[in-house]
């Protein structure tokens, strides 16, 4: 048992230690460190642009829509994993190879029919919901 | 196994997390805190599939709870409300029959799982190519009609929200 | 000391009185689908708790499709609440009782 634990234990002294590093010199910094505070030192220096507006706005919908494809192709992504982990197994038997085979072709085939649909619509373009707004709202 | 304290302080410390975050997300007064808490619950349910060995599970977990569902979450949030916008929903609405909803069904899930017995745990083995054998054999139908029902959700979202002109640009 | 069944069953109850509780007490849509997230959470962990402990590999088969199935449901769900929401500027779901505007 003792063996066992004993990883743990190395684990738990490395965690430990990098944790109590980080935190050592982040207090240190701020005890010892000079504090002068001024404007010019407040704006974001050389990693980004000046913020344009306030973040707590609402964002548009075309996000939302982008994280709707998203959502729907990962998880068909993810039923290709135990499929790929299989496969090469199944090989070995051809007619079981191309069954799985034809499986996950009429799955993929599915869902591209979504895409496909997605792409008419013209909703993979950044700006597709702009003939949209105007339809109702004008 | 491992040695059974640390292999049980493990679960312990990830229940506790799971239900901390779970928690901050029924009662947090801000929607954004909850959301963020959905956030930090998938992960700690995808942590506990990890415990229970069913590394396949824990991924798609990642994959779709985590980096899908609660980016969604927080999306429709932010479409919503906006982060500076009125974000509380109101927490004394039948506040009373949550609380006695929440601990009657707690006490009943707790005698419940008391009166199970403990049950054998089966050998720990990576059950991706498992879980792959029976979508290609047993459940290829339920497979297959996956595809359909992303097919529809796909179809019926973006139709949705198609028409939608909100926020800014 | 061991960890069991039970304990995971606890965790899934615990898991599940919260969400309801959401579901319950919340008034806006979306922290009310969190609360439904929460709800399905605590029945797949309690389909895979079952799969570990004696049951084989169809609870996590189960499990792998509620997944997919609670994803289908969080994008129609969530759309629907944006079109509420454009509806009448408000994702107050006791107020959203009219089939009609």
């Amino acid at each position: 048992m003792e063996s066992q634990t004993l990883p743990y234990i190395a684990l738990g002294i490395t965690v430990a230690f990098s944790v109590g590093i980080a935190m050592v010199i982040l207090v240190l910094n701020r005890l010892l460190g000079p504090h002068r505070m001024n404007a010019e030192k407040g704006a974001p220096f050389e990693c980004g642009s000046d913020p344009v507006d306030s973040p707590g706005k609402r964002v548009n919908v075309r996000f939302y829509v982008v994280a709707i494809f998203f959502v729907v192709f990962d998880i068909e992504a993810v039923f290709l994993f135990p499929w790929a982990v299989l496969y090469r197994e199944l090989l070995a038997t051809p007619a079981f190879g191309m069954l799985a085979l034809a499986e996950v072709v009429v799955f993929l085939g599915i869902l591209a029919m979504g895409l496909w649909y997605v792409w008419g619509k013209g909703a993979l373009d950044w700006a597709f919901d702009a003939p949209a707004s105007r339809r109702n709202h004008g | 196994m491992t040695d059974p304290i640390v292999s049980a302080m493990v679960f312990y410390a990830l229940a506790a997390f799971t239900l901390v975050a779970a928690g901050f997300v029924a009662l947090s007064g801000n929607i954004v805190h909850s959301a963020f808490a959905l956030f930090a619950t998938l992960f700690g349910v995808a942590g506990l599939y990890a415990y229970l060995s069913a590394d396949l599970l824990a991924v798609v977990q990642m994959l779709v709870y985590v980096g899908g569902i609660s980016v969604l979450v927080l999306f429709a949030v932010m479409l919503t409300s906006g982060l500076d916008g009125p974000l509380t929903s109101n927490p004394t609405f039948r506040l009373g029959g949550g609380i006695v909803l929440m601990l009657a069904v707690a006490a009943a899930a707790f005698v419940a799982a008391t009166a199970v017995p403990s049950g054998v745990e089966s050998a720990a083995v990576p059950t991706t190519a498992a879980i792959g054998d029976a979508l290609l054999g047993a459940y290829v139908l339920p497979f297959e009609v996956v595809s359909v029902v992303l097919l529809a959700a796909l179809v019926g979202a973006v139709t949705l929200a198609r028409g939608y002109k909100g926020g800014h640009r | 000391m061991t960890i069991g069944l039970p304990q995971y069953l606890v965790v899934s109850g615990v898991l599940l009185a919260l969400g309801l509780f959401a579901i319950v007490t919340r008034k806006n849509a979306v922290a009310i689908l969190m609360g439904v997230e929460l709800v399905l959470n605590a029945g797949l962990l309690n389909l895979v708790a079952f799969s570990r402990f004696g049951g084989g590999l169809d609870g996590q088969v189960f499990a792998l499709f509620g997944i997919v199935l609670a994803a289908a449901e969080a994008v129609v769900a969530l759309a629907i609440v944006l079109q509420v929401f454009r509806a009448r500027r408000s994702v107050d779901a006791s107020k959203a009782c009219e089939l009609k505007e």
